[in-house]
């Protein structure tokens, strides 16, 4: 179903000069507004009446994660703060976290664009969704949660885990669709195996799966195990949240960015320079009607490339290639992205325990496991199992309470971590090795 | 070949172990090995007895949760590199190790181990073929 | 008094200072509409009216509402998952549950007009309780099934605030976000707002140092004298609301910066006290067991719902200028359902987690506690030969998928203890189900 007809099937010429004439407004409104970007423009030497064509973007300066946590909390806000009406934030490496902020009308552009993500995976009013994505300054669930009730179907706001209580609902509320990470999706299906659930004659039918990298293989499996359709969609609080983008069901090929909110830009990572259509490489997007932060290339990290063919369904609007991979060193762990330097900064903290470390990344079940594996030093060493339990406890639930991923100790002997001249392998990700 | 030693829950805090060794002593029970695992709520009490039936009946009367479990008493030669060889023979044969201990004979010119193995059956049929000595359970009771 | 203007507003005016008389004319109009729809939509209350001998006909006035049965906690587990439903699905835009008795919790949807009033309603509350639309409103309330977060997010968003969706747990965090984003109104249990000025505190720092002006606590019972301390720690003004899932969420009472009683929003809920023997409505400013009427409700209306929470209701118009009625903080249950960080836990839930777990049925205690002003349940189970194992590996293993099953079915954390045989007290051969150490003030 097409949420909004006459958006998603504007004509070429029309999204285009659309874009260009927003384009003009949001540059001319964050250089008025945002003292970061009127330095940066000032300094790339570029005033905004130059901004005038979709052609002249590429002339602007890029933003990055590092300028939002610069300005931390509220320094890139558009607006003053009275004029903000939720406040989202994502992780960072430092611990503070990068800050968005949304005006009535950024909220329910979101609940729009998310509405036409439903639409384009096939839902409709008469579904009862089960939002599995974690509620919070996450951005995932809240997002979703708007766009399902735009639409006007039976949300269930049940929130991350408690994987039981998520197949008694799926059973006996008789769920239709399920919004949660693919991982998480293929965790379920295991869990009901286990269960005796038969989740395949289950009333559910669509899976709608982002907020970390999946492939092609793992959407075979999961509609398989579920007997689902299952899209990817594509999104991050930076830019708005789930949304940005979405697969639609006739094509299940690519998925669909709405340009008539974001003009996405493919640029060689290291250079910097805007590759031609087609061809892979970071995406960069500019947020054209955004209010309470907008963003002007925003370097997203993940890379990717534009599907230069229209698409059957009829939308108009450009279609990105599944993620390939991040540009950088994060590691996306059940949706949430982690920084090694995160967990060192915990290590750092407790007493005793050697700043040799390594993070051992892998899926089981399908769902994403970390292992912190960590030397013990005479001081930490106790011949007392119970010490050495509570040790590992501490470690685990301060990086739950800093980072917001479980993970598993492990307390190794000392030296048995490789070390390599100069920098330590600190991460070992063993996901997606077939 | 394989020994029966019977666990005991109990809770960690005082005079819970007093409490289990009077009860045994008063009925003339005899210890002759024994292990304590602990955590910091509660901790499990094995134990190797004379009267293992008497026992397990004193304690349940008394009381306690009390179970059976089939392990292995292997004999270790006092030297040097002894219980590698044991150790060795196992690890090469895939035979897990849940959980020993140790005691001496009343000679000191042995000592004695009990294994709890993930395959009991297994583990004997091994250290059998390798010539390793064990000790039924008469000799380990009557120690 | 001494508030700034922008403190002191009422949301609804029209509604929330009306005319006892008119209010209720209002009320019996909507009550006369809602025994119609439920006796034409229902089932279960089809049976109901039957059996007590009653007919949506025969509501005449309000007191005709005493003649109606009651609802209970059970009728809507029985008619579990949608059969209390009024409407059909496809009018159905959200669905809420709660902790049911049983491992099946208790489910509530709601159409769109119900979110818009439920929406309204909070705004009231809060507007009552002093935030206005340039505050920034942290909710620290678990976001999810669970109504809290959620009425209180959309209220706030009504206002106009800026909302911080921070839900719960996360101390560290909470903290930070409360100091960097200088959030000016704290949403939570009463309890984790002094877990909060505890950690301020441990850390060298002074909770009152914060941007908060106000704090708006709720979803546990709490005593005045906690409300001082909160506020002489946080330096803020403390309020009360009340709500209850099966009937709404927050926002069915709340109070006003004077403090003295939870206005209730009844202009869309008949709030009755009554004795939990016998049944028998009791008159105003009695002590007995709230039984809320749904007046407005769509999805899922409710006629005379038992909540089993202890108060008192009085009718004198208030100094705000408010003529709403005023619940006092509850005082109790009448049943044993005990509210651990928030959430409901029904004894009779552990019961079927042990059971499922290995099949037995041993003797068990449950041990609730406020520790640093944190709930903590302890489930305390005595060991038998099914449940011990010679192995540390699978008694640890044991007590794990124990504690994780508890997890799953209560929504709250609960730590198991093994103790020996016979180590909990029996009553006439009955263990002491329930022990809670917390709050004897109250």
């Amino acid at each position: 179903m097409i949420w909004n007809d006459e958006f998603e099937t504007l004509p070429r010429e029309a999204i285009e000069s659309l874009q260009a004439k927003r384009l003009r407004q949001v540059v001319e409104r964050v250089n008025a507004t945002v003292p970061f970007y009127r330095e940066s423009f000032e300094k790339a030497g570029i005033s905004p009446f130059q901004i005038n064509t979709l052609d002249d973007l590429k002339r602007l300066p890029f933003t990055l994660k590092q300028d939002m946590r610069d300005n931390y909390p509220y320094g890139l806000f558009s607006v003053p703060l009275e004029q903000i009406v939720r406040i989202h934030a994502s992780s960072g490496t430092t611990g503070k976290p990068t800050v968005v902020g949304y005006t009535r009308r950024d909220i329910e552009m979101w609940a729009e664009l998310m509405a036409r993500c439903f639409g384009a995976a096939g839902v409709h009013q008469g579904d009862i969704i089960q939002n599995a994505y974690g509620y919070g300054l996450f951005t995932g669930g809240l997002g979703a949660h708007y766009g399902a009730e735009r639409l006007g179907a039976s949300v269930i706001p049940m929130s991350g885990g408690q994987t039981k209580k998520q197949l008694m609902l799926l059973q006996d509320f008789g769920s239709t669709v399920l919004t949660c990470t693919p991982s998480y999706c293929l965790f379920l299906a295991e869990a009901a195996r286990e269960e005796g659930i038969d989740i395949v004659n289950l009333p559910l039918r669509v899976g709608i799966h982002g907020a970390e990298p999946w492939s092609e293989q793992m959407r075979g499996e999961i509609e398989e195990k579920l007997g689902i359709k299952a899209i990817d969609i594509y999104g991050l609080s930076e830019i708005l949240g789930p949304g940005v983008g979405i697969e639609c069901i006739e094509a299940q090929h690519g998925l669909h960015l709405w340009e008539d909110h974001f003009i996405p830009e493919i640029i060689n990572p290291d250079t910097g320079e805007v590759l031609p259509h087609g061809e892979k490489g970071e995406l960069v997007i500019t947020t054209i009607t955004k209010e309470g932060i907008p963003l002007i290339r925003y370097r997203t990290r993940d890379i990717t490339r534009i599907i230069p063919e229209p698409c059957i369904c009829g939308r108009t609007h450009v279609r990105l290639e599944r993620m390939s991979g991040r540009s950088d060193d994060m590691m996306i762990i059940r949706g949430v992205n982690v920084f090694p330097s995160q967990i060192e900064s915990v290590l750092f903290k407790i007493e005793g325990v050697e700043p040799h470390y390594q993070l051992v990344v892998n899926r089981e079940d399908n769902l994403d496991t970390l292992e912190v594996q960590v030397e013990v030093n005479e001081v930490t060493f106790s011949d007392e199992i119970k010490e050495l339990q509570s040790l590992s406890r501490r470690i685990q639930k301060d990086i739950k309470e800093i980072l917001g991923v479980s993970c598993q100790v492990k307390l190794v002997e000392p030296k048995t971590i490789a070390r390599s001249e100069g920098k330590a392998k600190r991460v070992i990700d063993l996901r997606d090795q077939a | 070949m394989k020994v029966q030693q019977i666990s005991i829950f109990i809770e960690n805090k005082a005079g819970r172990l007093a409490e289990v060794t009077r009860v045994l002593g008063e009925s003339g029970v005899n210890i002759r090995a024994l292990s304590l695992a602990d955590t910091s709520d509660f901790g499990i009490l094995r134990l190797i007895v004379d009267k293992i039936d008497a026992a397990q009946e004193i304690l349940k009367s008394g009381g306690f949760t009390v179970n059976k479990t089939d392990v292995v008493a292997v004999e270790v030669p006092d030297r040097p590199l002894g219980l590698y060889s044991i150790l060795e023979t196992l690890d090469r044969g895939r035979i897990n190790v849940e959980y020993m201990y140790a005691f001496a004979e009343h000679d000191g010119a042995n000592a004695v181990i009990i294994f709890r193995f993930d395959d009991p059956d297994a583990a004997v049929d091994l250290l059998r073929k390798t010539g390793i000595h064990m000790l039924d359970g008469e000799a380990v009771y009557n120690m | 008094m001494n508030f700034s203007e922008g403190r002191l507003r009422v949301f609804d005016p029209r509604h929330e200072c009306i005319d006892r008389g008119q209010l209720e004319r209002l009320q019996l109009e909507r009550l006369q509409q809602v025994v119609h729809r439920v006796q034409k939509n229902v089932p279960c209350y089809q049976n109901k009216f039957r059996e007590a001998g009653v007919d949506a006909r025969e509501i005449r006035n309000l007191s005709d509402l005493s003649r109606l049965p009651f609802t209970t906690k059970d009728d809507l587990r029985q008619n579990y998952p949608y059969d209390m439903f009024a409407v059909p699905m496809k009018e159905v835009v959200r669905i809420h549950s709660s902790s049911g008795t049983t491992g099946k919790p208790t489910v509530v949807g709601y159409t769109r007009s119900d979110l818009h009033t439920w929406t309204d309603l909070v705004a009231r509350f809060m507007t009552a309780a002093g935030v206005h639309d340039e505050d920034i409103v942290h909710i620290a309330f678990g976001y999810g099934l669970f109504t809290g977060a959620f009425g209180l997010h959309y209220g706030a968003e009504r206002i106009g605030a800026s909302v911080i969706p921070m839900s719960g747990g996360n101390t560290e965090k909470q903290l930070m976000i409360l100091q960097d984003y200088k959030s000016t109104a704290l949403v939570c249990t009463p309890s984790y707002a002094l877990t909060l000025a505890d950690r301020m505190e441990q850390a060298g720092m002074n909770p009152r140092d914060l941007s908060l002006e106000v704090g708006l606590f709720g979803a546990e019972p709490w005593s005045e004298q906690m409300r001082v301390e909160i506020e002489e720690r946080l330096g803020i003004v403390a309020t009360d609301n009340y709500g209850l899932s099966e009937v709404m969420g927050p926002g069915v009472a709340g109070e006003c910066l004077y403090k003295c009683g939870m206005h209730i929003a009844e202009d869309h809920f008949i709030a009755e006290t009554i004795d939990p023997d016998t049944g028998d409505v009791l008159p105003p400013g009695s002590k007995g067991e709230l039984v809320i009427t749904t007046l407005t409700k769509e999805g899922i209306p409710l006629i005379r719902y038992r909540t089993r929470d202890i108060t008192r209701i009085h009718q004198e118009i208030c100094e705000c200028g408010r003529t709403l009625a005023r619940m006092e903080k509850t005082m109790g249950r009448s049943d044993d359902m005990l509210i651990i960080k928030g959430v409901n836990v029904f004894p009779t839930q552990i019961e079927e987690v042990l059971f499922k777990v290995e099949g037995c049925q041993p003797h068990y205690q449950l041990i609730v506690d406020r520790e640093d002003n944190r709930d903590s349940l302890e489930v305390q189970v005595e060991v038998q030969e099914c449940i011990f194992f010679d192995e540390m590996r699978q008694q640890r293993e044991f007590v794990q998928s124990v504690e994780g099953e508890l997890a799953t079915m209560l929504g709250v954390s609960a730590k198991v203890k093994l103790v020996e045989p016979n180590s909990i007290p029996r009553h006439e051969g009955k263990a002491q189900r329930v022990i809670d150490r917390r709050n004897k003030d109250l």
